[in-house]
């Protein structure tokens, strides 16, 4: 397989990552304090990059058969708990993901806690309010990148894909210093589920044994049948939604991200940043 | 430390399974079905975990969707 549709699905993925990562980083170094919030994203940094050092390497000792088995399920799995979440979010049984009302969220509950210090951090609740942001969407950046990476024997490619991914969103999250709300994000999460998905499916029947018609060629096939069985569930859903229209839900959404002086009551009530 | 020890498997668990356990059972069972049948019978199941794994979004959808009607 080409490294190009492992490289444009590793980029979506981070993407969205980073992009939920940026928002909570913002929320705490714009309206708590910058420095705490930086060393917190440094130090979940350093976790990170110490568990890809152990992990990484200890996986290439493992059998591909027994990789591609293991890293099939879960990314089946994981990728069927992103296609069911988009999947009610485009429905409408479930709120869109909407960065700018997770960030004024972030930046109330930010507001309403005191500062406290503790050793060389100053500002306690910055810290660990970016530590937390950066290392849980972080972890599932790692994730992506060394199951992708490892099963096709290209973490490379997956690597500069996450990188590239984070760069991206960085600088522009430092140009704009407002959450990236115009982020097609569900609509990302949407293609990336089918991507997991399909890729899981593909990979874990291999590695229980399988010879796949057509080798490398099935996954040109899985990854369009799954989309359009996503899709028909996704349309069967919402046409058949109580109450919530999904397209007036849309529309309710703010057109750009509030101001970091948002008053903390004008916070509507949501689901939670993830 | 017992806690912690929760506190952990908790957080794998909801990293990997989430919101609802039926996408992973499915495909932990639809995997061991297949191992059988390629191992023990010789049949080449390609087809079962895909098929698995759709009919699986469908009963989660349908579980989740059914409590808000």
């Amino acid at each position: 397989m080409s490294a190009l549709p492992l490289f444009l699905t590793v980029f979506v993925a981070c993407l969205v990552e980073a992009t939920e990562a940026l928002t909570i980083v913002l929320a705490a170094g714009l309206t708590r304090q910058w420095r705490s919030t930086f060393q917190g994203m440094a130090v979940a940094l350093v976790v990170l990059g110490g568990m890809t050092a152990a992990i990484g390497p200890a996986l290439t000792q493992i059998p591909l058969g027994t990789l591609r088995l293991v890293v099939g399920a879960l990314l089946a799995a994981f990728g069927l708990q992103w296609l069911r979440k988009a999947i009610l979010r485009f429905s409408g049984y479930k709120d869109l993901h909407d960065e700018a009302r997770a960030y004024a969220r972030e930046v109330a509950a930010a507001r309403a806690v005191a500062t406290g210090s503790r050793g060389v951090v100053s500002d306690w609740y910055a810290f660990t309010l970016s530590f937390k942001g950066v290392l849980l969407e972080g972890l599932e950046v790692i994730f992506i990148v060394i199951t992708f990476g490892d099963s096709q024997g290209d973490l490379g490619a997956a690597t500069l894909a996450a990188v590239a991914a984070v760069l991206v969103v960085t600088v522009i999250g430092i140009a704009v210093r407002a959450p990236l709300a115009r982020v097609p994000e569900n609509t990302m999460k949407f293609a990336v589920g089918i991507m997991l998905t399909a890729f899981g499916t593909f990979w874990g029947a291999e590695g229980a044994g399988v010879r796949w018609p057509g080798n490398d060629i099935a996954l040109l096939v899985l990854v369009p049948v799954i989309g359009l069985v996503s899709l028909g569930y996704a349309l069967a859903l919402r046409q058949s939604t109580p109450a919530a229209d999904p397209l007036s839900a849309a529309a309710a959404v703010p057109p750009a991200a509030p101001p970091p002086a948002a008053a903390p009551t004008a916070v509507p009530p949501g689901e939670a940043v993830r | 430390m017992r806690a912690r020890l929760q506190s952990f498997g908790a957080f794998w668990y909801d990293f990997v399974i989430g919101d609802d356990w039926r996408g992973g059972a499915v495909v932990a069972v639809a995997l061991a079905l297949t191992a059988v049948l390629v191992h023990s019978q010789g049949v080449n199941a390609w087809w079962l975990l895909p098929a698995s794994v759709l009919a699986a979004l469908g009963w989660s959808l349908r579980h989740a969707t059914a409590r808000k009607h």
